[in-house]
């Protein structure tokens, strides 16, 4: 099948993201393949929220910019969604609401619904006419309405007032479409026999449950759009798996908090956006001045200062690989999908603690709010690795002992052992010192961690499509579902997908860039960043740019159309 | 411990006379008197003078950046609450470039010591007005007097939701002593406003100064009276300077509400790989 794009909009505040996101899980319980995109504004009431998903019988995960299926519940959502109807599509319309169909196209079929009558009379209020509307569609998509019917009796366990008028509700939307508008049902999601369950979990998620599978002991992260969804998940399972989620004052105290307990021994983290990380700067090169483990995940959003709260963009790569003063070692990981995510952020925390030193998991607004569909993770696989930790209480210890992998032992604050951690320049013991030769040694020593990383840990980037290609794209982070879906249509074009930035693969990418005959470099940002990275590492410029910095993010028929562009 | 063991390799750095002296002296000699030891104590520290103390104290430390004592021992505490955990500040590092933790910190009531070296001005930078230098202060910074009105940080602390509040004076090496392990046995968080000399740039609050004017509360003063506390807070002047425990209640500490932390410290659950199939069910 091509794939299929459903995408509901209304008023925020009446339930759109959650209808949005129950519909993902129909398309995947119906044994299809889910990814959605998500839109809205800074404001908690009266703006425009729109969700979107894409239904497809095999993996994409990236959303598109044509709309197969539209619920509009207000004229705003026409204004601004009617014209990505094509020949073939469907609106649905709350015919209560005053709507114009004017500016719908012709090929286009209407199906007017008096969705907030309908959920009125079965006995529900106005916000569950989303009900009315998901039923009605799903009529309308040949699927199963039981499927909904199991969501909502999940949701609402624990208030069977509101589940029985939810079930009322969806029985009359789904009878109404079967009655008034039998012409127009296809088959969309009609049920498929799927091969194994999957979870419907956004990048956030990923990075939670990442940190909970990796025995993550202390996380402190102050709320900020778009990682606030991580802390959720978190608050909500410290009891259970005995770790501690705190909330500070602010993310100057978050990174200091998370250094304090990883300092004591507890596996720590954090996350922010990139305007929280400003504030995290100095507390990024305390860890890695004090050699102190802590994850940090940074969820990139449109800059700078407030810029663009709830939109994705890729403008923070550079900032992170220079935030802070001087010089130290960080590591950098670039998930690009939701499995990516999950097990970059379990590994991180093993590097962080291998390292002893600050690991950046970089994501954006795109990843940590879409979700899809993925089997359920599977980390059989995983250790914990806690690095050279040091058990025994030692009459002799040097915190910053000198050694050829740039990796002193590590013993925690309160095991019996001294232990000095120190943000001035420091000798081994950890006393303050300013001798030139301390200094070039603690300094040899702090970066040499990157080297080991580099050959210890980093693995191969990896190259999606055929080795000789007519064009190869190079990326990063998120963008690797939209350009994964344009290369459908291109056998001959290859795609470099980097995840580590730092360290940085740079033999393996020079190889790729000298073998390539049209390079197109793909960013979500004003300078192409990772672009100018890649020339600093490689000495290669990457002629082509398609880059991006309204807030969206990249759709398969624009990569499509740069591409052949250079065919 | 002796006190002598205390003592590190480190040639101490203060100028002579500084009231950090005095500090250092009382703070060994409450860990030898308690047993404060790197098994059951760590302690952080900010920038400035003060923050060389962990540079000479044979205990566990952790030297942070400036303003950011409170944090890290927040951090610390967390992650183990059977731990003894002083902050050692400056009043720079508290009340300006920390003043945010220093509030918020006071509210959480951790079972944590903040320790203010507080010389009412910035001795490491070479004298420049804090937010503890009086009105009229002239030094580098304010070299036509200091126009700002200076922070009382016991004030500021009670209202914000300390448990524990007390002044001493850095050269009454007894009663310092006594009273750091007050502070230290509290159950909640303590802030001790010692009162130190710098003889280097602060002109005004010298030895001599703090000797003529301070005054203790005395044994018919209530502590736990939030009112008269708030009343002693606000004292401040010649032969006006209240010191003592000047306020002391029970409430519960953050760390006693957390239920993860009850049969044991955060990091004596081992750090170990979970098993999220149940949770990941719930994603379907």
């Amino acid at each position: 099948m091509k794939p299929f794009t459903f995408k509901i909009g209304g008023e925020a505040g009446f339930g759109i993201t959650s209808a949005g996101l129950t519909f993902s899980k129909i398309v995947s319980r119906s044994g299809y393949h889910a990814f959605d995109y998500m839109e809205y504004p800074s404001i908690v009431r009266g703006g425009h929220n729109v969700m979107q998903t894409t239904i497809a019988d095999r993996r994409v995960a990236t959303p598109f910019t044509t709309t197969d299926f539209l619920v509009a519940l207000n004229q705003e959502t026409m204004d601004r969604h009617a014209q990505e109807l094509g020949k073939g599509s469907i609106l649905l319309y709350d015919k209560d609401e005053n709507i114009s169909l004017k500016a719908v196209s012709k090929e286009c079929r209407t199906v007017g619904i008096p969705l907030t009558t309908i959920a009125r009379e079965a006995g529900g209020n106005i916000v569950m006419r989303n009900t009315v509307a998901l039923a009605a569609t799903l009529n309308l998509l040949g699927g199963e309405l039981s499927v909904l019917k199991k969501i909502i009796s999940e949701e609402f366990k624990k208030k069977p007032e509101i589940l029985k008028k939810n079930l009322t509700v969806a029985n009359a939307g789904f009878r109404h479409a079967a009655v008034y508008f039998k012409a127009y049902q296809q088959s969309v999601l009609g049920k498929r026999q799927a091969t194994q369950q999957k979870i419907v979990v956004n990048g956030n998620e990923a990075i939670a449950l990442g940190a909970v599978a990796a025995g993550m002991q202390f996380a402190a992260i102050y709320p900020m759009t778009p990682t606030s969804n991580i802390l959720h998940v978190l608050a909500k399972l410290q009891e259970q798996f005995g770790f501690i989620y705190k909330q500070p004052e602010d993310e100057i105290s978050a990174i200091n908090m998370a250094i304090g307990a990883s300092f004591t021994g507890a596996r720590s983290m954090t996350a922010t956006a990139g305007g929280g990380f400003c504030l995290m700067t100095e507390g990024f090169g305390l860890a890695g001045m004090t050699e102190t483990p802590v994850v940090i995940v940074v969820g990139q959003r449109g800059g700078p200062a407030t810029g663009l709260p709830t939109w994705t963009e890729q403008g923070d790569i550079q900032f992170v690989l220079h935030a802070h003063q001087s010089e130290f070692p960080r590591l950098v990981l670039a998930p690009g999908d939701v499995e990516e995510v999950f097990h970059q952020t379990m590994l991180a925390f093993n590097l962080a603690e291998k390292y002893q030193t600050p690991v950046v998991v970089l994501v954006d607004k795109h990843l940590c709010e879409s979700h899809e569909s993925v089997s359920p993770f599977d980390y059989r696989a995983y250790r914990v690795n806690r690095g050279k930790v040091i058990t025994k209480k030692l009459k002799k210890y040097e915190h910053y002992a000198l050694s050829k992998d740039g990796i002193s032992p590590r013993a925690f604050a309160g095991s019996g052992t001294y232990v000095v951690a120190n943000s001035d320049e420091h000798t081994t013991a950890g006393y303050s010192n300013e001798e030139a030769e301390v200094r070039r040694e603690q300094m040899q020593k702090r970066m040499q961690k990157l080297s080991t990383c580099a050959k210890e840990d980093m693995p191969k980037p990896k190259v999606y499509g055929p080795e000789r290609a007519d064009v190869s794209i190079v990326s990063w982070g998120s963008n690797k579902g939209a350009i994964l879906e344009a290369m459908k249509n291109f056998p001959n074009v290859n795609f470099l997908h980097l995840t580590w930035m730092n360290p940085f693969p740079v033999a393996f990418v020079a190889s790729f860039l000298k073998k390539a005959k049209t390079l197109l470099n793909i960013e979500g940002n004003f300078s192409g960043q990772v672009g100018a990275l890649i020339t600093e590492k490689t000495g290669f410029k990457i002629e082509h740019n398609f880059l991006k910095y309204d807030g969206r993010p990249f759709f398969p028929e624009e990569i499509a159309a740069e591409i052949k562009k250079l065919l | 411990m002796n006190m002598h063991d205390y003592l590190t390799p480190n040639v101490c750095t203060w100028c002579p006379g500084c009231g950090n002296f005095g500090i250092w002296t009382a703070f060994k000699k409450a860990a030898e008197k308690e047993g404060w030891n790197n098994t059951n104590t760590v302690l952080t520290a900010g920038i400035g003078c003060h923050g060389h103390l962990v540079n000479f104290v044979k205990i566990t430390s952790f030297e942070g950046l400036h303003g950011r004592p409170i944090p890290v021992a927040s951090g610390v505490k967390l992650a183990n609450n059977r731990l003894n955990v002083f902050a050692f500040t400056g009043d720079g590092d508290a009340l300006a470039e920390g003043g945010n933790h220093f509030i918020h910190a006071a509210r959480r009531n951790q079972d944590i010591t903040v320790v203010i070296h507080d010389n009412a001005i910035y001795a490491l930078t070479t004298g420049q007005t804090s937010p503890r230098s009086p009105r009229g202060y002239i030094s580098k910074s304010t070299p036509g007097g200091n126009i700002e009105e200076p922070i009382h940080p016991l004030r500021l602390a009670l209202a914000a939701g300390a448990t524990f509040l007390a002044r001493v004076y850095s050269g009454d090496i007894e009663r310092l002593a006594e009273i750091l392990i007050a502070a230290n046995n509290h159950h909640g968080l303590s802030v001790v406003q010692i009162l130190q000399p710098c003889v280097t740039f602060n002109y005004m609050y010298s030895h001599i100064f703090y000797q003529e004017n301070i005054y203790e509360v005395g044994p018919s003063y209530d502590p736990t009276d939030k009112t008269a506390a708030f009343a002693k807070t606000m004292e401040w002047g010649i032969k006006k300077i209240p010191v003592g425990i000047l306020y002391q209640v029970n409430e519960p500490t953050y760390e006693e509400q957390i239920p993860q932390i009850k049969k044991h410290a955060l990091v004596h659950g081992g750090t170990k790989k979970r098993d999220i199939t149940k949770i990941l069910k719930m994603y379907v």
